[in-house]
């Protein structure tokens, strides 16, 4: 674990004091920017965002309550949904139209709400999957260890270490069906920066997590900022987006109806209202 | 009752020329099924495709033997991409109902009266076109002892079998534990998974099917030549699912289980036809109950039996590993 050294939270911070509390609105270095991207669903519209921005190097948690389109967005921004339209780049490249794989290649990864443990696969052969450029994914270099023997030593070491800072590496060479449903989370986590992204997009990280284990995941997130990724995460628990957050877009029925510092946004009356309009039962007071 | 008889004829059967079909055919549909998850009801089509694509070049264009199998190679490579190319993007089933209908399709268009002239109609092709192969047949003599019986052509045939089929588990070993063979595994469980950590999802699942319609036509190879003869009703559905039958008997994504799938399948469908056919024979089963001709259906009805209990108490087949099969259940 690194030292608590908070020199890229205190930039993101100071980045990011001077943003406007309001819907849509322009953020200093914008890793992504999304224009306009609706989805429907038959006649429900279940996203359709206007403007908004994600500052790079922040942490910034996506709040809403249950069907505001939080994972439809994380869909689409990531090519696994396609929109009726809309644009966003990544980067400044135009995402729109561009095939998952080739998106997660890019540098922006994501993790699932409902989490895609690859269960027949050891512990370890989940993380190594995520190594980019591997020589022996070749159909016909893979029948040429010599090729690829190397490498896959190098992808190894990189996953052990992982794996020990997601305390899995006990777990190594179990079948991934063999963990918790939060070890799951974590192994997912995990696999996803062995692609070495530069944005990790995490879809309820901590929801069915061992309250024993958050405190850890949390601090995991906390590190991926420090060194110099861009989280956008969902979350419901509003106590950890208050925690580990350096900026708060609120959905609802699609759309981003509040943005801006955590302790500014939950008292927003658009955001209780947004909560409370839903009958969600989540708590919004401050402890 | 001859029991040795009936033994000479099931471990012949269980190392005869069927079984090697069935487990190069077998061998094709692990990579596809096993280790992809994708599902290929199409297995016959690519045996029927290398089938007739050396006995139709051989006897009507007389092209070398060495020649066509190589263009039965091209012309299954080619028959998966038409089939890939549409459906791999889809949800799974879709491969399923097209891969069915598209080897259905390749059998009646070879059976139809219209292409007569080249495939023979519902009779298909009769003619020397192993020649070629069978002028290299080392052995002058058959095998002929108690147990075991062959014909020198069928002695060549058989040993140049094996080593396909020895060359194929060897490949699928080596293939399946590299990290290509981890990304069709992982594909397997989770597609979008895959998706999501750079993979593209679509290659794969390409070239898994290339690769094992590839060996079905080896077993089509193997087919056409140990019989000088292609029929297109041997290549129907049925044949599809007794490969499956085979795969899932010895274990699917087992290297080895198709092989021993097939060898156990055919030594049981023989030993209980022959089994049937003494005891009909010596009256130790009356005429009433089962006549000589109704041997043939009792015993699939027989095997299927011995399958479903099989699958009931040993479900991940005789090699897989039950602990694994259990994983499939999504804990
Ligand atoms: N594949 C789909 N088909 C139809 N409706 C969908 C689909 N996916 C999501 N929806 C609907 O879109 C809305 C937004 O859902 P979702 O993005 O999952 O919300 P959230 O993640 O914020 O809880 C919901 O009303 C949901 O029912
Ligand atoms: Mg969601």
């Amino acid at each position: 674990m690194h030292a608590p050294n908070t020199s890229q939270k205190d930039r993101a911070v100071l980045a990011l004091q001077n943003v406007e509390a309001r819907p849509g609105v322009s953020k200093p270095d914008p890793i992504i920017v999304a224009d306009n991207v609706v989805r429907q669903f038959g006649g429900l519209t279940a996203v359709n965002v206007e403007h908004v921005e994600i500052q790079r190097g922040a942490i910034t948690a996506l709040i809403g309550p249950n069907g505001a389109g939080k994972t439809t967005f994380f869909n689409l921004l990531t090519g696994f949904d396609k929109p009726n339209s809309g644009n966003w780049t990544f980067n400044g490249v135009e995402l729109a139209g561009v095939a998952p794989h080739k998106v997660a290649r890019m540098g922006m990864v994501r993790t699932f709400q409902l989490t895609k443990a690859l269960f027949r696969l050891s512990v370890m052969d989940n993380m190594r999957l995520g190594a980019k450029n591997q020589i022996g994914e070749g159909i016909l270099r893979s029948l040429l260890p010599f090729f690829w023997r190397n490498q896959e030593a190098q992808i190894t070491a990189r996953a052990e270490e992982l794996l020990q800072r997601f305390k899995l590496d006990a777990k190594k060479d179990d079948f991934a069906a063999a963990l918790s449903g939060g070890q799951r989370k974590l192994l997912e986590m995990a696999r996803a920066l062995m692609v070495e992204p530069e944005l990790v997009m995490l879809d309820e990280p901590m929801a069915g997590v061992n309250p024993a284990l958050t405190q850890s995941l949390l601090e995991h997130i906390k590190d991926l900022r420090e060194q110099g990724m861009t989280v956008l995460f969902v979350e419901h628990d509003m106590d950890m987006v208050r925690d580990i957050s350096d900026w708060v877009i609120v959905m609802a029925e699609g759309k981003v109806v509040a943005e801006g510092p955590p302790n500014s946004v939950m008292s927003n009356p658009a955001v209780i209202d947004a909560y409370l309009g839903a009958h969600h039962d989540l708590t919004l007071e401050e402890d | 009752m001859d029991f040795l008889f009936i033994f000479q004829q099931a471990i012949s059967a269980a190392i005869g020329v069927n079984a090697i079909i069935y487990a190069l055919a077998a061998i094709g549909l692990n990579l596809h099924f096993g280790y992809t998850g994708l599902l290929n009801f199409g297995q016959a089509g690519f045996l029927a495709v290398g089938a007739y694509t050396v006995a139709v070049l051989v006897v009507s264009f007389e092209v070398s033997i060495w020649l066509a199998f190589l263009a039965g190679i091209g012309m299954s490579i080619l028959l998966a991409l038409i089939l890939g190319i549409p459906t791999l993007r889809l949800r799974a089933d879709y491969l399923a109902i097209v891969t069915i209908a598209a080897a259905e399709i390749i059998r009646q268009v070879a059976r139809s009266v219209t292409l007569r002239e080249y495939f023979g109609g519902s009779d298909g092709i009769t003619g020397k076109f192993g020649a070629d192969f069978f002028a290299l047949n080392p052995f002058k003599a058959g095998l002929d002892t108690p147990i075991l019986r062959f014909t020198p052509n069928d002695l060549w045939v058989v040993l140049v079998g094996w080593v396909l089929v020895a060359l194929f588990v060897v490949l699928t070993w080596a293939i399946v534990r590299s990290p290509w063979g981890r990304v069709i595994k992982a594909i397997r469980e989770d597609e979008d998974a895959v998706r999501s950590l750079g993979k593209s999802v679509y290659l794969y699942k390409m070239q898994s099917l290339i690769l094992g319609g590839v060996i079905g036509s080896f077993a089509g190879f193997v087919y056409a030549i140990s019989r000088q003869s292609v029929q297109p009703d041997n290549y129907s559905t049925a044949l599809t699912f007794f490969a499956y039958t085979v795969l899932i008997l010895g274990g699917a994504a087992r290297v080895l289980g198709p092989v021993v799938g097939s060898i156990i399948f055919w030594f049981l469908l023989v030993f209980v036809e022959q089994i049937l056919r003494q005891a009909v024979a010596n009256d130790l089963i009356p005429d009433w109950l089962l006549n000589p001709n109704q041997v043939g259906q009792i015993r699939f009805i027989l095997v299927g039996l011995g399958l479903m209990l099989l699958m009931i108490y040993r479900p991940q087949g005789i090699f897989g590993d039950k602990k694994e099969l259990a994983l499939n259940a999504r804990a």
